[in-house]
């Protein structure tokens, strides 16, 4: 029984249902933030959470991964997430409610006055930093670096995972090239990220927490903050074994297990598989399948955007910042586009040029 | 007298070629002895090429013996030729690791996969594995030079880089 609901969880662990679960929690999340922040929905949840977890520390596979000392910031991230999340979403719901019936906001009745950056929040700040040196330096103390061996180069471990901040990027990396991966997206997310005050002027929510002011704002920054880094944080974490293959949470890590997982190129699927001629000598002509499906995705797709879904947005923000705001959004989506494309057919690279270190 | 030898603000400034050209010589002087110092005046690197035996001390298939030492596989075929692999997968460079039993090159780092031949067939590498130029000295060893290699399949058949055993 105990067996059979364990394997059950790490068949639902298959990285197409996980990903997909944690896309449809998220739209949930926030189609019913009034509903699930109400404490007597969300203690129950916790409870349930608290359980569950309780149940997976029973697996020796899970346990063993779960108490190494590497893995205690994954720990703190889960519930400092959880828990702020719920409280700002929480009191989300409960202004929302009351800007509904024409109530000042919990912030406003607090105190109507604005507070000095000189020195309430500097003040709040220094707290803050030396009560977490503290932490950090009583962390330090408790729990030794978890060091291997010297390095050599002889030797591979079965396992190579970077640091766990990390984890997401290195997911990214299955997917991308790493001038992609490695170089270009983390350029755009930081970029991205500096670039929403110039992008968002809506001062909406200045002072105050609100979802429904903020909606599209929220979902998008969570669905890259909570779905594209945090989920694939505690998927690279718990999910992926040796020879960073997929393993369900319960499973052991066998790095001998037996896993095929063959990939193939746009251009192959296309000239090989689909019209049978054989792949063309000529680079540019191999890859113009690549080349044209690129270009639609990122040139023609934000005009077409522009002026059919997005048309509201593109009238209010003007041509500059939409086109920007539209960019970064295609760019975001294209991480999951092609981790289901890879999940579910086998692909590999829409534009493969091996021959000039360019792959998408 | 000592107010006739001052300099007037226009003659002073009309100074100022001079102290340009000292400022620029002087910075020119530290920035190259900076990119002097990015250069090592002496680098410990082992020889490229390196002696891997008769080819008789190898059987059919993967051979890990250089490994650590020299980061190569040498691989033996069943039509009596033999190849030399880097060990650097081609997607950041990690070490795969050869498992026998699937016979493929598996990386940990992002589950890169090649098959014996190094053809990349799974995970995200975008190339093969590199090969390195392999030949026979004069006493029948072979030598392997690890500063020619090829980088795509399509030149695998040059006989540089296949020895035929």
């Amino acid at each position: 029984m105990v067996q059979a609901l364990r394997e059950f969880i790490n068949f639902l662990c298959n990285p197409v249902i996980y990903f997909t679960a944690v896309c449809v929690a998220w739209w949930a999340i926030m189609k019913y933030y009034q509903v699930w922040t109400q404490p007597r929905v969300m203690l129950p949840l916790t409870g349930f959470a608290l359980a569950f977890l309780a149940f997976a520390f029973t697996d020796k596979n899970f346990y063993g991964e779960a108490v190494k000392p590497d893995n205690i910031p994954i720990w703190v991230m889960t519930i400092a997430t959880v828990f702020l999340f719920w409280l700002s979403m929480r009191r989300a719901a409960i202004n929302d409610q009351l800007m509904a019936e024409g109530k000042p906001n919990l912030e406003k009745q607090e105190s109507d006055k604005k507070v000095y950056t000189w020195p309430d929040l500097v003040y709040s700040e220094l707290i803050c930093m030396v009560l977490f040196t503290a932490f950090l330096i009583f962390w330090a103390i408790m729990f030794k670096a978890p060091l291997e061996d010297p390095a050599n180069s002889g030797i591979t471990p079965a396992i190579a995972k970077a640091p766990w901040y990390f984890l997401g990027l290195q997911e990214m990396l299955v997917y991308y090239d790493p001038w992609i991966a490695g170089v270009v997206l983390p350029t755009m997310i930081i970029v991205g990220l500096v670039g929403i005050p110039y992008m968002d002027f809506n001062s909406k929510g200045n002072g105050y927490y609100t979802v429904k002011e903020r909606f599209v704002a929220i979902w998008l920054f969570g669905f890259g903050f909570i779905v594209l880094w945090i989920a694939l944080i505690f998927l690279g974490t718990f999910m992926r074994g040796p020879g960073w293959n997929f393993f369900g949470p319960f499973e052991e890590w066998d790095a001998h297990k037996v896993v095929s997982a063959p990939n193939i190129n746009l251009s192959e699927i296309l000239w090989v598989k689909t019209l049978n001629v054989g792949l063309p000598k000529n680079i540019f002509v191999r890859e113009i399948f690549g080349f044209i499906l690129v270009a639609a995705y990122m040139g023609i797709l934000p005009v077409y955007l522009a002026k059919t879904y997005l048309k509201q947005y593109y009238e209010k923000m003007g041509a500059v910042r939409f086109y920007l705001f539209a960019i970064l959004l295609i760019v975001m989506i294209s991480l999951p586009i092609k981790m289901y494309l890879r999940w579910l057919f086998a692909f590999k690279y829409v534009i493969s040029i091996p021959e000039f270190l360019f792959n998408i | 007298m000592a107010e006739e030898t001052k300099l007037n603000r226009r003659e002073f400034i009309s100074w100022f070629w001079l102290g340009w050209i000292t400022f620029s010589v002087i910075v020119g002087i530290v920035l190259s002895a900076l990119g002097r110092f990015l250069f090592p005046n002496v680098l410990f690197e082992k020889p490229s090429k390196f002696r891997a035996g008769m080819p008789t001390d190898y059987s059919v298939g993967v051979d890990e013996r250089f490994k650590d030492t020299q980061s190569v596989w040498l691989v033996k075929t069943n039509q009596n030729t033999m190849y030399a692999l880097s060990t650097v997968c081609t997607h950041l460079g990690c070490t795969p690791n050869w498992l026998s039993s699937e016979q493929k090159f598996k990386c940990p780092c992002h589950g890169s996969g090649f098959r014996p031949t190094g053809l990349n067939y799974e995970g995200p590498a975008p190339r093969p594995l590199e090969r390195f130029a392999i030949n026979f000295d004069e006493t029948g060893n072979i030598v392997i030079d690890k500063s020619k290699k090829i980088m795509n399949a399509s030149e695998w058949e040059q006989s540089e880089f296949l020895l035929k055993v």
